[in-house]
């Protein structure tokens, strides 16, 4: 017997409860807004400038004894937090305007090696100046705008422009939604959660277009339907692939989660977040929204008898 | 229905196997890809920085000391012009301008025709005629007002920063380094990549130094009160040694002849050795004109003292004690074994044109590149074997083929990746595996679909048929916009980021291959050959 996740027969009126699910997403829009301006994000030094040095010691790291000494070397505020492990540890320091990147890196060693108790080994430096930070911060949010504006131009191509518009507000409510994820989790928000959130624009895309598919299908297979129930039905008829697809990509995230590597620990739960955000938008907002917009669907009806199914592939 | 020409067929098992054969080499040792037949493709997938340990740097060329070097010049230029038409005049530098006050106003014309005479072209190239150097900016009666064009500043920042890549590039070869990358990174910035760099310490020096070294005459006649009050005659300058006290101050100060005796752009080559006092010291060799201009300068300098000058220090200050004539000196100073190594290396390299500034730094030590590797590969195996169990628990024989398709599909990956020479770093890695997870959708979107078609009453030909023909529009469309998103990474993102947009990209192309093209295949030709009554899906 074969494992069905959803049932022959389903069928969930998600339309009918898009009130619903309006006033919870834009109740968590404002709450994702008002943290960002309130508690902001905990940039990483990719957006930020500084340094950051991972550590390795070979007992568990004294985490008092290295504050006092990295807070006598004259660095301004130095963060210490264990990563991963109990005797691995990442240093922040923030941007030095009078030292070199070279000259920071080798005083912290410098001094750990001869201050601290036990042997420390770096793993891994970076240093980030401030030009190219503010550089990358730029190219960032440009990127992320960028790919919206793209899949709003292919969307208005391939389907109609309600369509697009349809997509664009869900995958603004996903961006928003991870951003305020960041902000309550405080998770480090670098180059690579950039990464995860053009990840998760695409992803929650090919969701919203899977079920576009469909209602474009739908309004040419059923002339005479109302539109909830036509948005419903499709959004039914694809629920399957969507709860299959959503599945296998979060068994794959789960395994990164777990054992990845600290490394990419926050672009993995930025990305599992980003599968459940893109999931329920794609049903509860990308498609609810349409009846916000007239589809038209009388005025390039087919020929009866015609061939009305997208590209075929012969 | 259901029909596969031969020639579709064809295509794609050589497609397959050709993505599969390019993959090879990544799972083989150095020697077993040594040994394999020459048509066989080699290369293998480049680990990222961050998986196999390294250095990165990210230097900006500061290339406002050469423009303003570059003013000098031509304002010295033409001075020397005027002077020999005798045309009187003061001149002084504003900014990026060169202004000159002539002395009579009358001599404007004949002061503006010597200028235009000097006026060189930059920019000249096949396509181009090129455009003035300077321009005569504004200015009346008897001030003259010259710039450099825009087109001539932007020229000799452009070559600043290719003589810094070509400089560098002689250093850090000279350094033994393997593999090293360094481009040219915006305007004017230099990115540098060392893999399995993990001591970046010794090579900071190649960043730091910009070795300009010169020979210059001591100017005996300045008294040692006058240089410690900084007082100096007119082209003389102060240099200190290099040597350091304690507290940091230079062991000595030097009155320095501006004038050059001998340029260190004139060094053929530069050594380590020693001096007859078995101390290190740095033997250099003169080329012909290096050469007689030292010889005519010791010539006449014989019993004064001539001071070698590193980056406006002075490294020593010797004694001509009789006239060199052979076009090599050796150059003692205090260095230790390691400091004459050092230098001998940045002379032979030659001299940058102008400072670096470090604005980015990265490194990864190899240790923890190799764990990243290990949990990426543990993460992906993990990964892809819980997305193959579900996959069949949900589709049985549907589900193995799919799986069948996947497997193939990661090594085409890497076959991808093998032959675009591609890095694959550690978001590359979660790449991969976002990959295995959303490569299943086109096949859970086509086996969905034949579910439908059966459900509706088909037979299971027809259903297979319309299920793989209708998904396909889906399949593409959803496949875009998330290729969209790739695209837009991999033109604004960096390093580690880029490597993840490509390996979505890549997974992207090989997902939809395997699933419209190969998983139909299978399973056209099973359903053919079984023509089976019902399905289990």
């Amino acid at each position: 017997m074969l494992l069905k996740l959803v049932p022959e027969g389903t069928n969930v009126p998600f339309v009918n409860a898009r009130k619903i699910a309006y006033a919870f997403s834009t109740l968590m829009i404002i709450a994702s807004i008002s943290l960002y301006f309130t508690k902001g994000l905990n940039f990483g030094i990719d957006f930020k400038g500084g340094f950051l040095i991972e550590a390795h010691t070979e007992q568990a790291a004294d985490l008092g004894e290295l504050r006092s000494i990295t807070g006598g070397l004259g660095l301004g505020e130095v963060s210490l937090q264990t990563f991963g492990e109990d005797n691995q540890i990442l240093i922040r320091i923030e941007f030095q305007e009078e030292r070199s990147l070279v000259e920071v890196v080798d005083l912290v060693q410098e001094t750990l090696d001869s201050e601290y108790s036990d042997n420390v080994s770096f793993q891994r430096t970076e240093a980030v100046g401030p030009k190219v930070s503010g550089e990358l911060i730029e190219s960032g949010v440009l990127s992320v705008l960028l790919a919206v504006g793209a899949v709003l131009f292919y969307i208005w191509i391939r389907f109609e422009w309600q369509f697009g518009l349809g997509a664009v507000i869900a995958l603004i409510h996903d961006v928003i939604l991870t951003i305020g994820m960041f902000s309550i989790t405080q998770l480090e928000f670098n180059l690579s959660i950039i990464a995860a959130i053009l990840t998760i624009v695409g992803y929650s895309l090919n969701d919203t277009v899977v079920v576009y598919d469909r209602i474009r299908e739908n309004l040419r297979k059923y002339r005479k339907k109302e539109m909830p129930d036509l948005i419903n039905l499709s959004l039914n008829e694809t629920l399957a692939r969507t709860v299959m697809t959503s599945v296998t990509t979060l068994l794959a995230l789960a395994a990164l989660f777990y054992f990845g590597g600290e490394v990419i620990h926050g672009f993995t739960a930025a990305m599992i977040w980003g599968i459940f955000v893109g999931t329920y938008s794609s049903v509860f907002i990308a498609s609810p929204v349409l009846l916000w917009f007239e589809l038209r669907r009388e005025d390039d009806q087919p020929a009866e008898g015609q061939e009305v199914l997208p590209p075929q592939y012969r | 229905m259901l029909e596969f020409p031969r020639w579709k067929v064809i295509t794609i098992a050589l497609a397959t196997l050709i993505g599969v054969l390019l993959a090879v080499p990544n799972f083989l040792t150095d020697e077993q890809i040594a040994g394999l037949p020459d048509f066989m493709p080699k290369s293998q997938v480049t680990l990222g920085l961050d998986l196999q340990g390294g250095a990165h740097f990210l230097l900006e060329v500061d290339a406002s000391g050469v423009i303003e070097n570059m003013l000098l010049d031509k304002g010295q230029t033409i001075r020397d012009d005027l002077r020999d038409e005798n045309i009187l005049h003061r001149y002084r530098l504003v900014g990026d301008n060169v202004i000159f006050t002539l002395t009579n106003p009358e001599d404007r014309e004949n002061a503006l025709r010597v200028i235009r005479s000097s006026i060189v072209k930059v920019g000249v190239s096949l396509s181009s005629v090129g455009t003035d150097d300077v321009i005569i900016a504004d200015g009346s009666g008897a001030v003259i007002n010259v710039a450099y064009t825009e087109e001539a500043i932007l020229e000799k920042k452009v070559q600043s920063v290719q003589q810094s890549i070509e400089v560098l590039r002689r250093r850090i070869d000279g350094t033994g380094t393997k593999e090293p990358t360094i481009q040219q990174n915006g305007a004017d910035r230099i990115l540098i990549q060392l893999p399995g760099i993990e001591d970046t310490e010794a090579f900071k020096i190649i960043f730091n130094e910009t070795a300009q070294m010169n020979f210059h005459l001591t100017n005996l006649a300045v008294s040692q009160e006058d240089i410690f009050r900084g007082r100096t005659p007119p082209r003389t300058t102060i240099y200190p040694s290099v040597e350091k006290d304690e507290a940091g101050n230079p062991m000595r100060l030097f009155a320095i002849r501006d004038e050059v005796m001998v340029s260190g752009e004139d060094l053929t080559n530069a050594s380590y050795s020693m001096d007859q006092n078995n101390q290190p010291a740095v033997n250099i060799t003169f080329n012909a004109k290096g050469g007689k201009q030292f010889a005519d300068a010791t010539r006449a300098n014989v019993g004064k003292p001539f001071a070698i000058i590193l980056d406006d220090e002075v490294i020593s200050a010797p004694n001509i004690n009789t006239a060199i004539l052979g076009g090599s000196a050796i150059i003692t100073g205090s260095f230790t074994v390691q400091e004459a190594n050092d230098l001998s290396m940045l002379l032979r390299a030659g001299a940058l044109p102008a400072p670096l500034e470090m604005i980015e730094e990265r490194t990864v030590g190899p240790d923890l590149g190799a764990d990243s590797v290990e949990a990426g590969k543990i993460a992906s195996i993990l990964g892809l074997a819980a997305v193959m169990v579900f996959i069949v628990l949900c589709y049985g024989f549907f589900g193995i083929v799919a799986n069948v398709a996947l497997t193939i599909n990661i090594f085409m990956i890497f076959g991808i990746l093998s032959m675009f020479g591609a890095t694959l770093t550690l978001p590359g890695i979660a790449g991969i595996v976002l990959t295995v997870g959303m490569a299943v959708d086109a096949n859970v979107l086509i086996f969905e679909r034949i579910r439908e078609e059966m459900r509706s009453g088909k037979n299971v030909l027809s259903a297979i048929d319309a299920g793989y023909s209708r998904a396909f529009g889906t399949i593409i469309d959803a496949n875009v916009t998330t290729l969209i998103a790739a695209l837009i990474l991999f033109q604004f993102g960096s390093g580690p980021v880029k490597g993840f947009a490509v390996t979505l990209a890549a997974g992207i192309f090989t997902s939809v291959f395997t699933a419209v093209s190969l998983s139909r295949l299978f399973i056209v030709t099973w359903a053919r050959k079984r023509r089976p009554a019902t399905l289990k899906l």
